[in-house]
């Protein structure tokens, strides 16, 4: 029933920002130079100007603006995003082909990020301003000001060029047609590399929110009552401190997401792994406006859908939120 | 109450008082005698250097071919960080790139700052319906992945170092906004403000010249960190070849170097090191400026 309440209350929320994205992605689409004909057109070499405007009028172009919206808001609520015009195939096809692989290498880098961050925040406020906690603040600075396509050229040449203990691209060895373990493992070894590097940047961002986290948990009353009870030290850090330090965590967590996701789009470019990234910059080079576009529309949607799974989890975690 | 803490810290000079006395030494400010903050306006008061005098320095344009392919660094002693597949001088590369990624960090943070800052003063100065409205807005644009909103701006027009800017500046003003919102929230009920009121101000200038000024410090100490975002950020830009191919960028560099990773590594890692070092001293600056500002956070940690 609770967790019912809260989803309505999330989805509903984030009703207005979904439309807001919808109008931003409709307005970046006008001022696009050229439109969906002039670029079949200018794919089929030669046209007369009677088929421009037989087309223009096929695609609903030539109606007015307020027309073209109405158009693409019901495209968009019924899941058509247009057809690519370099692949001449559904842009939503097109991108449902490519989401699982940019999903799961963003999310093992998430998880990734949140676990070691959290370690990582945790130890630096156990130890505050001794010296693990200060060498823990550098280690962290420095990732936090690294670029993560330099960070995954790094490790490339590390991990792979010179030790050769990793693939340095791809998600999969191709061509061998691996099953059961051996094939998780395969997977796995591709998916190490660049979920390090898409990680590194949040890892620091997670530690030092943790960090702070904690030290606020750390000062409150009810740890000192935990700890006056005499309650086991680990059972105090744990169970009292870092539980309730994880609530602010995971709702920021939550606002990088988008972060995440732009992130991947750079890794994957350096990884060759075959997701959205990859699909974007054809897109590009293609000037595959529709794809281009949904990419942008689909993966928004994703990072919305995320944050209301988000919010359901810091509700388990702090009850009072529910309510 | 301050007089007691000065007396506290007298105490504490007169418990160290005679070992003090055998070794006079200089006390430098406290804010020099911290290594990261002297590491971090070093690295700056260089790189500002290097992008003003890029032509003194290396008068030759940096896409020239100049020397033998693949020099590593140290090879040769005129081309002291070696060179690329092309004969290019990485050392002129590195230091002509320095202009691109400065000057992207910080059109690309005032951008933001502007639109940050109207955004959020106007939503926590007005509050209710105007509030929450904006409030929508900065959503919207904290949703969208970053580097997928920006390329698709970069898609509208030919790539220039301004498009690239004002598209990070787009994509990178909602952190402002949350800020600044959160600021004018607090400040706007405050009994300045309140006498400002009375005293007949218009609106805009209660917002322009009162609440304003008292807000600035702490976005101040942001758009640090937002220079260093738009640096990171143009790098991934020119990295993805998305920049201007005339022009030379760090990032771009990296991209150059890439095709070579296995073995000529340098090629990548050295303007990497270049960014990693900028950024770092950016970002510790905007630490030390909020401890300075606010005390109270140095305390705590």
């Amino acid at each position: 029933m609770q967790a019912l309440r809260v989803a309505r209350r999330t989805i509903l929320q984030s009703l207005p920002t979904m439309i807001g994205i919808i109008l931003v992605t409709f307005f970046l689409l006008q001022i696009m130079p050229g439109d969906a004909v002039d670029a079949i057109v200018g794919m089929s070499g030669s046209a007369s100007l009677e088929t421009v405007a037989q087309l223009r009028e096929a695609y609903g172009l030539d109606q007015s603006l307020l027309q073209q919206l109405a158009h693409y808001v019901m495209g968009v609520a019924t899941l058509n995003f247009g057809i690519s015009i370099n692949y001449n195939a559904p842009v939503l096809d097109i991108i449902l082909e490519r989401l699982p692989s940019s999903l799961l290498l963003m999310l093992t880098a998430f998880v990734l990020a949140l676990t070691s961050g959290v370690i990582i925040g945790w130890a630096m406020a156990a130890f505050a301003s001794r010296w693990p906690d200060r060498l823990l603040t550098s280690f962290t600075l420095l990732l936090y000001s690294s670029p993560n396509f330099w960070v995954g050229l790094m490790i490339i040449v590390l991990f792979s060029a010179k030790l050769q203990w990793l693939p340095s691209g791809g998600a999969e060895t191709i061509g061998a047609s691996l099953t059961g373990w051996d094939w998780f493992a395969d997977r796995l070894s591709h998916l190490i590399l660049p979920a390090s590097a898409l990680a590194a940047f949040f890892v620091a961002i997670y530690a030092r929110l943790t960090r702070a986290a904690m030290l606020e948990v750390l000062g409150q009353e009810y740890m000192r009552a935990a700890a006056a009870k005499g309650l086991h030290p680990m059972l105090l850090q744990f169970r009292h401190g870092l539980r309730n330090a994880l609530i602010p965590v995971t709702t920021v967590a939550g606002l990088h997401l988008g972060n995440l996701f732009g992130g991947a789009v750079v890794v994957e470019t350096v990884f060759n792994w075959p997701g959205l990234g990859r699909l974007t910059m054809d897109a590009l080079a293609a000037r595959d406006t529709p794809v281009l576009l949904g990419v942008l529309l689909l993966t928004s949607i994703v990072v919305i859908a995320l944050n209301i799974l988000i919010d359901w989890i810091v509700a388990w975690l702090d009850p009072r939120i529910a309510r | 109450m301050a007089k007691d803490g000065a007396e506290i810290i007298e105490s504490g000079h007169a418990a160290i008082g005679p070992t003090a006395l055998k070794a006079p030494t200089i006390r430098l400010p406290k804010i020099l005698r911290d290594p990261f903050f002297v590491l971090a306006s070093t690295v700056l008061t260089a790189v500002f250097l290097m992008a003003l005098f890029a032509d003194l320095i290396y008068p030759t344009d940096p896409l020239d071919m100049v020397a033998m392919p693949f020099l590593w660094p140290g090879d040769e002693p005129e081309f002291p960080l070696g060179s690329d597949q092309l004969g290019r001088d990485l050392a002129a590369g590195i230091v002509h790139g320095s202009r691109a990624s400065l000057l992207v960090g910080f059109a690309s943070a005032l951008m933001g700052l502007l639109i940050g800052t109207t955004v959020g003063s106007v939503a926590g100065y007005f509050g209710g319906k105007v509030d929450l409205a904006l409030v929508r807005l900065t959503e919207i644009f904290q949703t969208m992945p970053t580097i997928l909103l920006i390329v698709v701006i970069l898609a509208i027009g030919d790539p220039s170092v301004w498009l690239i800017a004002l598209s990070i500046g787009l994509a990178s003003w909602p952190m402002i906004a949350r800020l600044s919102r959160a600021e004018f929230m607090r400040l706007r009920g405050a009994d300045f403000v309140v006498a400002a009121r009375g005293l007949g101000y218009g609106t805009p200038r209660i917002i322009l010249s009162e609440i304003l000024p008292n807000a600035l410090p702490t976005i101040t100490v942001a758009a640090s960190v937002l220079v260093a975002n738009g640096i990171l950020l143009e790098s991934a830009v020119s990295f993805l070849n998305l920049g201007d191919p005339n022009v030379v960028s760090w990032g771009s560099l990296i991209g150059a170097g890439r095709t070579e990773i296995r073995t000529e590594w340098y090629l990548s890692g050295l303007p990497g090191l270049c960014i990693v070092f900028t950024v770092l001293s950016l970002n510790i600056m905007g630490d030390r400026l909020t401890d300075i500002l606010n005390p109270r956070s140095a305390l705590r940690g």
